[in-house]
């Protein structure tokens, strides 16, 4: 399963860099949060998918799977979380002052 | 002793260093003093006071010439970074003091001169005195210096000094060019030096001349001694305005008449040759250096010599006229060291001859083109002109300044009986000895010497008289002179009359100078070699060095006879040096080329940014896991995969891929929301339910945001790219698609090679014990790694603030923030 999983994380990043590397700020965005989400099964099949019970101490079981991946992934959802979520209104804000979202067009400032 | 009071007058009551370091460091002093005075005694011109410095330090320095004619020398440490084996370690002997008496020597002539020659009134004379103490400084800290790193940053003060004088008419754009020119020549030569210097070191463990010189078997045998010798020879040539790094010195000429008089023919000129002279005993011997500095100078001294022929400004004349006399000078340093090459500098005047003809001529061209400076300065400050076609007929009017000309001239062009003579004549001598030399392949290529020397010296003599006979003879023409032209004043004839007596004084009695100065000199660049006998005279006999100065005045004469006819062709008309075109066409090719690699690389585009880093990444990844074949696919350790897997695996793939194609804000956010969704139900099946629970939650929150953002910004578009532009989108991202995944399952096999337990088990056995907790996951997040968290919070806590003011804050374009 572990290799299923890794081309399919693959996937996931040629999808995501092919986003990035799109014209329309919205695109990127959706880009990068597919990007994550690669990172994030990558962790998780990097620790191994062995079958074994839920990290919880209450299971009976012989065997528990690595809880050490489910710490970090979670850590990471949320920071990725934070960051798309800035990410998107600096997208809106820049659609506001700007009226573009065309990476293109956005090009500064003559003076500077 | 004369040399503690004079001292003690000076310092009185100041910071004293010892005697050296303080001669050394007067200068600067100077320079810290000069603005003070220069604004509260207005009336008195500053050049006043600054004479003290090189006047004081002048006979500062004649005290030492007991020493360093006994043999001795004089050294002296004080601490820099001692533990870098970086200090001012001063040494004193026989050339260093020939170089330090003309620094000081022409540098009081030049500062009485320049008292004359500049205003107080229309000019900023505090910068100038400043520079040129700082100069001075510099140059005798070069000198004196034995640690090659001080003599490296003395070096660049004395770059960087004399650009600052360059372009001390820093409005006219001349002179500004030339500093830049002169700055990027000579910091390009001072920069190579280092790396000589940092050679020598790696080479020899030591920093200091002297050590280098006892060292000089060991350094001769290393196999860095060619790349040591030849970056410290760029740093020579350079300064030293060899071909063809002469170009600078010519436009060097727009600095004030004082500056090109000092720095630009007696002294900073000089300081390539001192290098030379000085690390002669750390290289002499080897073919290399004897081939490459005599070439490089005999094909300055003629370059120098026929370049000079064509000039029509009396200062070009002057300085291609220096050129040509440093690449004498050169070439005789070059010729000189073939002394080492039977051992350490046997005894033998073939050799010996070279070398005293350098240390002489070297004198004598301080003393000569010193007062042809001045006496240029002059003819153009009481003319307004500097144009040898405007000139003519000055002799009834300047008489003086015409005499002190003449001699220069004639010193400069050989003539008996003025010094130039003298050193001529040496000089033939030493390139004809060289005609008898039997190893470096001389037997076939030494002729060429006396050849190219005595052609040289044929335009020499051409150039001289063109000097001499355009300025000062011919009909006088008042309308060519703006204001009415008389001779200079006395203070400004004093400094050339000086230097023109020397010339005389030195031509008559030779032997003047000789056990004082010449022979420490002359020791100190073959150090194995003593005791010296050196007796300049003027008559040897009818011998073949006679013949040879008859022919330079008999042909010299002729051509000038004829210069009716060779002054159409296109070589004198000609003026500029086509070396300035290769210089020209490097510097815009360089701002050019930069300009045109920046474009090509900042675009200012994101994707073009994004795509430079993928490749870099896929290049740098993919070569690497192909150098090391580092790909391995491993299926033993693998779990199974049920029919319900394949199912989620296959639609989250469809979702994910369908992603690009959607052309509808609502279909994406929902495609993503599937996505999501889909993701979580995979941390069900991985047996993770705190990560399903927060991915389920997460996704939802920004499929909220999503909406929210996109109902206010435009609608998707279809991506109106060419074909072309899409594909190279796809080729890279299928590379870093597949770059990702190779490693990733290369990592996973060789996983399983190396066999490190996990230390899963230890959380399974303490999260109770010592987290009190059942949940594995929470236990490491508050109790095992509970900094991340925090700081996962600080996270959000930041995003959320960012948020906020993104969409409160609002600042108009001029207002700070």
């Amino acid at each position: 399963m572990e290799t299923l999983i890794t081309i399919l994380a693959g996937v996931l990043v040629t999808v995501a860099t092919y986003l990035i590397l799109s014209r329309s700020l919205i695109r990127v965005i959706l880009g990068t949060a597919i990007l994550s989400h690669a990172a994030h099964l990558l962790l998780m099949t990097m620790g191994g998918l062995k079958q074994g019970s839920v990290p919880l101490l209450g299971e009976d079981a012989g065997s528990y799977v690595d809880a050490l991946p489910q710490a970090l992934i979670l850590t990471s959802i949320v920071i990725s979380f934070a960051v798309t979520a800035l990410f998107l209104v600096l997208a809106y804000r820049t659609y506001q002052e700007t009226g573009t979202d065309n990476l293109d067009e956005l090009r500064g400032f003559k003076d500077e | 002793m004369i040399k503690k009071e004079l001292f003690y007058v000076l310092i009185e009551g100041g910071i004293l260093l010892d005697d050296i370091a303080l001669g050394n460091n007067i200068p600067f002093l100077f320079a810290i003093l000069i603005p003070i005075l220069y604004k509260y005694t207005k009336r008195i011109h500053t050049g006043w006071f600054v004479l003290i410095a090189p006047f004081v330090l002048f006979i500062y320095f004649l005290s030492y010439l007991p020493v360093t004619s006994a043999g001795d020398a004089i050294s002296q440490t004080l601490n820099w970074v001692p533990s870098l084996g970086i200090n001012f370690n001063l040494y004193v002997d026989g050339l260093s003091l020939l170089f330090a008496l003309l620094i000081t020597g022409i540098g009081a002539l030049v500062v009485l001169y320049s008292i004359f020659y500049l205003s107080k009134k229309t000019e900023k004379l505090n910068n100038f005195y400043v520079y040129l103490m700082l100069f001075m400084g510099a140059m005798l800290g070069i000198v004196l210096s034995d640690n090659i790193i001080v003599i490296y940053v003395f070096w660049e003060i004395t770059s960087i000094a004399s650009s600052l004088l360059i372009s001390y008419w820093f409005y006219r754009k001349k002179s500004t060019d030339g500093a830049v020119k002169s700055m990027l020549i000579t910091v390009f030569g001072g920069l190579s030096m280092l790396g000589g210097f940092s050679l020598l070191y790696v080479i020899s463990g030591t920093f200091s001349i002297r050590e280098l010189i006892a060292n000089a078997d060991m350094i001769a045998t290393s196999s860095l001694f060619l790349p040591a010798m030849l970056l410290v020879l760029l740093g020579a040539f350079t300064k030293s305005a060899q071909f063809p790094f002469h170009i600078w010195l010519p436009d060097a000429m727009e600095a004030p008449t004082p500056v090109s008089a000092y720095l630009h023919s007696a002294t900073m000129v000089k300081a390539g040759i001192y290098l030379v002279a000085r690390f002669t005993p750390v290289f002499g011997g080897a073919a290399e250096w004897f081939w490459i500095i005599s070439i490089v100078g005999t094909v300055t001294l003629f370059w120098g010599s026929i370049s000079a022929v064509r000039q029509k400004d009396l200062k070009s004349i002057l300085a291609f006229s220096t050129i040509s006399q440093l690449g004498l000078i050169m070439t005789l340093l070059g010729l000189g060291s073939a002394a080492y090459y039977y051992g350490n500098g046997v005894e033998d005047t073939l050799y010996t001859t070279a070398i005293l003809a350098a240390v002489f001529h070297l004198i004598n061209h301080a003393t000569f083109k010193g007062s042809l400076f001045m006496t240029a300065g002059i003819v153009d400050h009481e003319t307004g002109t500097r144009d040898i076609r405007k000139l003519g007929g000055l002799m009834t009017i300047m008489p003086i300044t015409a005499t002190v000309s003449l001699i220069g001239l004639a010193s400069m062009a050989g003539l008996p009986p003025f010094n130039g003579f003298l050193s001529k004549e040496l000089f033939f001598t030493g390139t004809v000895n060289v005609t008898s030399f039997d190893f470096f392949n001389l037997e076939t290529w030494g002729i060429l010497f006396p050849l190219v020397a005595w052609i040289a010296s044929v335009f020499t003599f051409l150039y001289c008289i063109i000097l001499f006979m355009k300025t000062f003879t011919g009909k006088f023409k008042p309308e060519n002179y703006d204001g009415h032209v008389h001779e200079a004043p006395w203070g400004m004839l004093i400094s050339p009359m000086i230097l023109g007596s020397l010339v005389i004084i030195f031509g008559l009695f030779p032997n003047l100078l000789s056990s004082s100065i010449i022979e420490p000199a002359m020791a100190a660049i073959l150090p194995e070699a003593q005791g010296f006998d050196v007796n300049i005279s003027h008559w040897h006999g009818f011998n073949t060095e006679l013949f040879m100065t008859i022919g330079v005045v008999v042909f010299g004469v002729l051509l000038y006879m004829m210069m009716r006819k060779w002054s159409q062709t296109a070589f004198y008309q000609r003026e500029r040096d086509p070396f300035n075109q290769l210089y020209d066409h490097w510097y815009d090719g360089l701002i050019k080329g930069s300009q045109a690699v920046t474009r090509i690389q900042m675009t200012g585009l994101l994707r073009d940014y994004m795509a430079y880093m993928a490749i870099f990444i896929v290049m740098i990844l993919g070569y690497t896991m192909i150098r090391y074949n580092a790909f391995a696919i491993d299926m033993t350790n693998v779990s199974e995969i049920t029919p319900y897997m394949w199912l989620l695996v296959i639609v989250f793939t469809a979702a994910t891929i369908a992603v690009p194609f959607i052309n509808n804000r609502i279909t994406a956010v929902i495609v993503i929301g599937v996505i999501g969704f889909l993701l979580a139900l995979f941390f069900v099946q991985f047996r993770a339910p705190d990560l399903a629970l927060t991915q389920l939650l997460v996704e939802t929150v920004t499929i909220v945001l999503f909406m929210l953002v996109f109902q206010r910004l435009p609608k998707l578009k279809k991506e109106k790219s060419r074909p072309r532009f899409k594909l190279i989108n796809l080729i890279i991202s299928l590379g870093v698609g597949g770059v990702f995944t190779t490693i990733a399952l290369s990592a996973f096999a060789f996983r399983n090679d190396v066999n490190f337990p996990s230390i899963a088990e230890y959380f399974i056995e303490n999260s109770k014990v010592l987290g009190g907790g059942y949940n594995m996951v929470n236990v490491i997040l508050v109790d095992f790694r509970g900094l991340d968290t925090m700081l996962e919070i600080l996270v959000l806590a930041i995003a959320a603030l960012g948020v906020y003011t993104l969409i409160k804050l609002r600042l108009k374009g001029s207002e700070d923030v």
